[in-house]
């Protein structure tokens, strides 16, 4: 693998169907907002914004390991979605795929009716930027960044015009109850302040959809349900998350639930 | 900032007109058969997805990102710029040492030996192992020489064998006294003193008219006129050479070119002819323009003895310049060498420590790549981060080479010579090796998976 390999983000793209056309990346229009094209309200739109056909994961080897078997799910716009099951059952799998950090061995997943399974890795980096917010257990903040600034890393690669970056960041943040916070330093906040923080990055972008791995993993009571409490407002306000988790409670929080077990995904709720 | 909605709360920026992404992030047909359509992926029907750009990562972004990554861990960085700067001070210490030192090298040289001339018969060495000069010189040497262009001042200088008799100041026969060496006996053309940049301390220096009479007269130097006894010359006091007094008319305060004679009793070369039995000069000494030399040493040896100019044997000072940038040469090659060694373990300083960064921070290359950077996004960064460790580490390096230059001059009591543009140019040259350095930590950088890299935290 050539240097030039090496930094393509088409780096090890099957040569799939899925084709982009050139030169239409110049056309693209800088902002990333979405909007104009999608209701102005939550509820009887039920287009899916993620849908996996036929989704399967699994790691080749001498016993090849399969982590997910042939999943289908569509998750509308506004839908609030939790995914439980014990360690192991191919959680992080599921999510790593969700998230195109990962792609699936077989099946389709298309993300805003964007087939992704075979997309060049510059168009999977780019929808990542723009489309999909991630929320860690283990926050992931820069731990000798301000706040603010570990808020605005994420307006880096999404596209926001420079000039707003700042106003989106500090909204962001006062939006999830710190904007007195913005110049303290990560470790000097409470675990339930860093994954507000967290939010805040995940949602600076607009993103279309928010995924969490077990956001409230590290938390107290207390703070699991400041943050679960905010969870429900963005979706009150339109935003389409899935929650995975092993909490049962923080699960009965979602309107849909989906449990997964050996790498096998069963709607219940 | 909240959602895909138009929200009135919060849709001020979320939900504008623009709403780029959407539409064509959806719009496209693919190939995947029954691509949804409807509200959502309804904007622009047959476009591919859009990629949002606009402001994303640009230059600005990547030195921001790079100036925070160095400056978040002040220790360590102090301790990766010690390496460029310990490389390249020593590289500017090397070249400001080395202009120095042929600066200085060639102010003795010119202050002292590149206006200096001498030229003798050739010495051969015989069967018998005794020395016996080849040619000799003509009376009239001093003068031929002053023909030259270039020699400013030139004169005979010869030793005289006084054959067992002595110089003193009072003819004493005293046979119980030890024998005694008395000071040398010297016969010069009138023209000595500006040939060897002498002065008289009293009296007055014998003239043409001296040498061409032979008075018996002589100028004593400062060291034998204390030896004889002689302190004063208005009272016409007298040496004796042999039994023969020679009044003494002046005392030789100093001679830079030949300090010897400082203890010698100078007779005019006429007189040493005529009483002494000195049958050749014995050497000219010249003063000369700087820069003669070369010219000099041509043609002197064809105007003392046109019939055998090999007999007559020139030292002159080579052309200066030529042995200065020799010798600068010399000094550069070596201590370039070692800056360079230096500058290397510095570069590979700056790479083992961003290798470690890059290591160290795997989470966070993960977190990037989440949010959606770019592997080139990520490979800038950490190559940006290393030449700024570079450029941090030339900048002082080249300001600590100037000080320690600047401070070994002043206590040698030297004159600091340095090119600025070297020790600009050594800066550069720290910021290069940092993006040399920098290069393959970011390739690894680069290569991280997201997935493996966000299993860790931060």
């Amino acid at each position: 693998m050539s240097v030039a390999d090496l930094l393509s983000d088409d780096a090890g793209t099957p040569s799939g169907r899925w084709r982009p056309r050139r030169g239409a990346r110049r056309g693209a229009v800088a902002d990333p907002a979405p909007g104009a094209g999608t209701p102005a309200a939550p509820g009887p739109d039920t287009s899916p914004v993620l849908e996996l056909r036929g989704v399967a994961r699994w790691f080749p080897g001498a016993e090849p390991v399969h982590a997910l078997h042939a999943a289908d799910l569509s998750v509308a716009a506004g839908d609030y979605l939790s995914i439980v099951g014990p360690s192991g059952s191919g959680k992080s799998t599921l999510l790593n795929l969700l998230g195109l950090l990962d792609r699936p061995s077989a099946g389709e997943y298309l993300l805003d009716g964007t087939p992704t399974a075979r997309a060049p890795e510059a168009v999977r980096t780019a929808l990542r930027a723009g489309r999909i917010g991630f929320v860690f257990q283990a926050f992931h903040l820069l731990p000798h960044r301000t706040v603010l600034e570990n808020v605005l890393l994420a307006t880096l690669y999404s596209g926001v015009p420079r000039r707003e970056r700042r106003r989106r960041a500090t909204e962001a943040l006062e939006r999830v109850g710190l904007g007195h916070r913005t110049g303290f330093l990560p470790p000097l906040l409470s675990g339930g302040e860093r994954q507000r923080v967290a939010v805040a990055r995940a949602v600076v972008t607009v993103p279309g959809v928010l995924l969490a791995d077990e956001p409230t993993g590290n938390l107290d009571s207390a703070s699991t349900g400041h943050v679960l409490d905010l969870f429900d407002e963005l979706h009150r306000d339109g935003l389409t998350l899935l929650v995975i988790t092993h909490d049962a409670d923080v699960a009965a929080r979602a309107g849909r639930r989906v449990r997964i077990a050996d790498g096998h995904l069963e709607e219940i709720a | 900032m909240t959602t895909a909605t138009g929200d009135p709360a919060t849709g001020t920026t979320a939900g504008g007109p623009t709403a780029a992404t959407d539409g064509a992030a959806t719009g496209a047909t693919g190939t995947a058969g029954d691509a949804p359509s409807g509200p959502v992926t309804g904007g622009h029907p047959g476009r591919r997805p859009r990629v949002p750009r606009g402001d994303r990562f640009g230059p600005r972004d990547v030195v921001g990102e790079a100036l925070a990554g160095t400056g978040a861990r002040p220790g360590r960085l102090l301790l990766t710029v010690l390496g460029t700067v310990l490389g390249i001070a020593s590289v500017v210490v090397t070249l400001g040492l080395a202009q120095t030192a042929a600066n200085r090298i060639n102010e003795q040289f010119d202050a002292v030996a590149a206006t200096q001339a001498v030229a003798r018969p050739e010495q051969r060495t015989t069967w018998s192992g005794t020395q016996r000069a080849v040619g000799t010189l003509p009376w009239d040497a001093a003068e031929r020489a002053e023909r030259i262009a270039g020699v400013r001042a030139a004169a005979t200088v010869s030793d005289v064998d006084l054959r067992g008799a002595t110089v003193s100041a009072v003819p004493v026969n005293d046979p119980a006294a030890p024998p005694q060496t008395g000071p040398a006996v010297v016969a010069t053309s009138p023209g000595l003193l500006a040939a060897v940049r002498g002065e008289l301390s009293q009296g007055r220096f014998f003239d043409a008219g001296n040498d061409r009479r032979g008075d018996r007269v002589v100028v004593l130097g400062a060291t034998a006129a204390e030896r004889l006894g002689i302190s004063r010359v208005d009272r016409q006091p007298a040496v004796f050479l042999g039994e023969r007094a020679y009044q003494v008319i002046g005392i030789l305060g100093d001679a830079q070119r030949r300090s010897d004679l400082l203890g010698s009793v100078l007779v005019p070369e006429g007189t040493a002819r005529a009483d002494l039995g000195l049958v050749a000069p014995g050497e000219v000494q010249m003063l000369l323009a700087v820069g003669a030399g070369p010219v000099l040493a041509e043609q002197l040896p064809t105007a003392l003895d046109p019939g055998a100019p090999e007999t007559i044997d020139v030292q002159a000072p080579a052309r200066p310049a030529g042995v200065q940038q020799d010798v600068q040469a010399d000094v550069n090659v070596v201590f370039l060498a070692l800056g360079a060694v230096a500058l290397l373990i510095g570069g590979v300083g700056i790479a083992n420590v961003t290798l470690l960064s890059v290591m160290e921070r795997t989470g966070e290359i993960g977190l990037r790549r989440a949010l959606g950077a770019r592997r080139r996004d990520v490979a800038a960064q950490f190559v940006l981060e290393s030449a700024v460790v570079g450029a941090l580490g030339g900048v002082i390096g080249a300001a600590l080479g100037v000080a320690v230059v600047t401070g070994v001059s002043a206590v040698q009591d030297w004159t600091p010579i340095l090119e600025m543009r070297l020790v600009a140019a050594a800066a550069v040259a720290g910021t290069l090796v940092g993006l040399l350095a920098g290069l393959y930590p970011a390739l690894r950088a680069a290569r991280v998976e997201p997935v493996a890299a966000l299993r860790g935290g931060l």
